[in-house]
């Protein structure tokens, strides 16, 4: 058993192919990006070594910090939306007939493409004959703006797509966290004559804190690389205002072809994306880990 | 049932109404996650002149199907769709199966370096793809793999593989040893062992994870939009694009553009939702 188990070769054959593909196409890039920071480099010619020039240059560019500051607002929202998809949740994990039908419909969202649900929500937003100001025009507003033009108004526009597609995601976690706590305890505390908000608020709600800190992190992480709805949507504009950490990363590289700063971009954001991950584990980090199974 | 203290006539009265309270919630929220497909659906039926004149929820008096055959037949639509196909069953398959043998190795095996080995891809799972974009395009230009679909696959298979290992792990460590010890009683090798007896036993799990990546390889964007340029060789998601800009005005070409992309991840989801909820919820509670 152990002879056969134990096997080095095998071990090496099977794991090989797939560890080579994860260091040459995600660890050595990650490296590299670091590295073509500190270069002058358009792409295709020779690379000039700058330094720290880039890195500098990231700290004083003002579009760089706007761009980050709607990132982080994105993420604040994310998260303070995640309180929402816990009430449902909770709800929903009551007993409650159809709950599995409602998990269902609201996940369909999140299975589609960001690229499709963006076209989509452009016909929704569309100035004139886009739903959302079909409707608000039907109920009495004479002039609904134009909502993914006004600098504004535009990125709480995006993110209303973004709640819409992830809405069923995070409500399917919590629901299944929920009913993982074993009915045991919840119906014991109703025995000791708790109420229904007791139940959720003192019992159930303590019992998932740990599912509760990992989609913290997911969502947080989550903003900071939202890209493909905002390059379909809006594209960063107008005049910037949507613009987030990893399209203008995008728009550095593969449109102005500063593939050295668009470099430095997305290492900041590696180190943004890590760095905000510890910190939020650290920071919810608890030292008793509830076991009930 | 248990008895609740304090159920006399006026709190049933009340927890009914809870109740209805409650689901007129979850209904609101159902309906708002699928209105908006509903009305995608609509439109794609109308012509202009019907998308704009008439309610937006209306049905269309004729159901305008011609969309759709105009958009597969005229556009590379039905190109972009088969790219999507054979691209996401080559980058699932490899997937699954270089996951399944890491796992395998890692749960299974004994020899130094597992943990090393788990860690590298569990901290894989945290790394945002767009930080490895300029290398990768880089690399693959020099290799000569940039508007090759080779660019594209590999990329699937390796940001994948930590998602894909995650919610095997769980599935590998609770298979019991004694399958292992009776087989290698018999005399099987380690291959014979994995391919014959692990492998058709994780079945469950597999399909879970293909469902899964399939999902993923089916509405990713930013690799085909770098790497691509060939319309030959662009998927779904990035045509979908590209189209769309040629069509700005002909709404009910785009409905219908929009809902051959989606349709596929639709009707996986009308045949399979309890394997894809569950694999949604594996590969994120576990983490």
């Amino acid at each position: 058993m152990d002879k056969v188990m134990s096997n080095r070769l095998v071990a090496a054959m099977y794991v090989l192919p797939a560890l080579l593909l994860l260091l040459v196409l995600v660890y050595i890039p990650i490296v590299l990006t670091g590295y073509y920071g500190l270069m002058q480099w358009d792409g295709i010619g020779a690379m000039t070594f700058i330094g720290l020039d880039n890195y500098a240059r990231l700290l004083q560019d003002g579009t760089f910090w706007q761009s980050a500051n709607h990132t982080f607002l994105l993420a604040l929202f994310s998260a303070l939306s995640l309180i929402g998809y816990l009430m449902i949740a909770l709800v929903l994990s009551g007993k409650i007939k159809g709950a599995n039908l409602f998990r269902k419909i609201y996940l369909i969202p999140m299975l589609l493409s960001s690229v499709a649900i963006a076209q989509l929500w452009l016909k929704i937003y569309h100035p004139s004959n886009g739903v959302l100001n079909t409707f608000l025009e039907a109920i009495g507003f004479s002039n609904p703006p134009a909502w993914l033009a006004e600098p504004s108004l535009v990125l709480y526009a995006l993110f209303v797509p973004i709640l819409w597609q992830y809405a069923g995601f995070y409500i399917l976690i919590y629901y299944a966290a929920l009913k993982n706590i074993p009915e045991s305890l919840v119906e014991a505390a109703r025995i000791d004559g708790a109420s229904p908000w007791q139940i959720a608020f003192r019992i159930k709600l303590p019992l998932i804190t740990e599912v509760i800190k990992v989609t913290i992190v997911l969502a947080v992480v989550g903003s900071l690389k939202y890209f493909d709805l905002i390059y379909v949507m809006t594209d960063g504009g107008p005049n910037g205002s949507s613009e987030v950490m990893a399209s203008y990363m995008y728009r550095q590289a593969f449109r102005s072809f500063d593939f050295g700063y668009g470099s430095a971009v997305g290492f900041f954001l590696l180190l943004i994306c890590l760095l905000v991950t510890w910190l939020l584990r650290k920071a919810t980090a608890s030292k008793d880990t509830i076991q009930y199974s | 049932m248990p008895t609740y203290p304090g159920t006399d006539r006026g709190s049933a009265w009340l927890r009914r109404f809870g109740y209805v309270l409650l689901y007129f919630l979850l209904s609101l929220v159902a309906l708002l996650q699928i209105l908006p497909l509903v009305w995608l659906l609509l439109f794609s039926l109308k012509n202009n002149q019907e998308v704009f004149d008439m309610a937006p929820f209306s049905l269309p008096a004729t159901p305008r199907w011609e969309n759709y055959v105009k958009v597969w037949t005229e556009g590379n639509i039905s190109l972009y769709f088969f790219n999507s196909v054979w691209i996401t069953v080559v980058s699932v398959v490899f997937t699954v199966l270089f996951a399944s043998l890491v796992t395998f190795a890692i749960t299974r095996m004994r020899w130094k370096g597992r943990s090393l080995v788990l860690g590298l891809f569990m901290v894989g799972l945290m790394i945002p793809v767009h930080s490895t974009l300029i290398p990768l395009f880089s690399l693959f230009l020099k290799l000569h793999l940039t508007d090759h679909p080779l660019s594209v696959i590999l990329s699937y298979i390796a940001f994948n593989m930590p998602i894909t290992i995650m919610i095997l792990l769980g599935f590998y460590y609770a298979l019991p040893r004694e399958v292992e010890e009776a087989a290698v009683m018999d005399g099987c090798s380690v291959h014979r062992i994995f391919f014959r007896i692990i492998l058709p036993m994780t079945a469950s799990v597999i399909s879970t994870t293909a469902i899964i990546n399939m999902i993923y390889n089916w509405n990713e964007f930013i690799f085909v939009n770098t790497f691509i340029s060939t319309d030959s060789y662009k998927t779904l998601t990035v045509g979908v694009q590209n189209f769309i800009g040629q069509y700005t005005t002909d709404w009910g070409a785009i409905g219908a553009t929009l809902m051959i992309s989606i349709m596929p991840i639709l009707i996986a989801f009308l045949i399979l939702s309890n394997r894809i909820v569950e694999g949604i919820a594996a590969g994120s509670v576990k983490g």
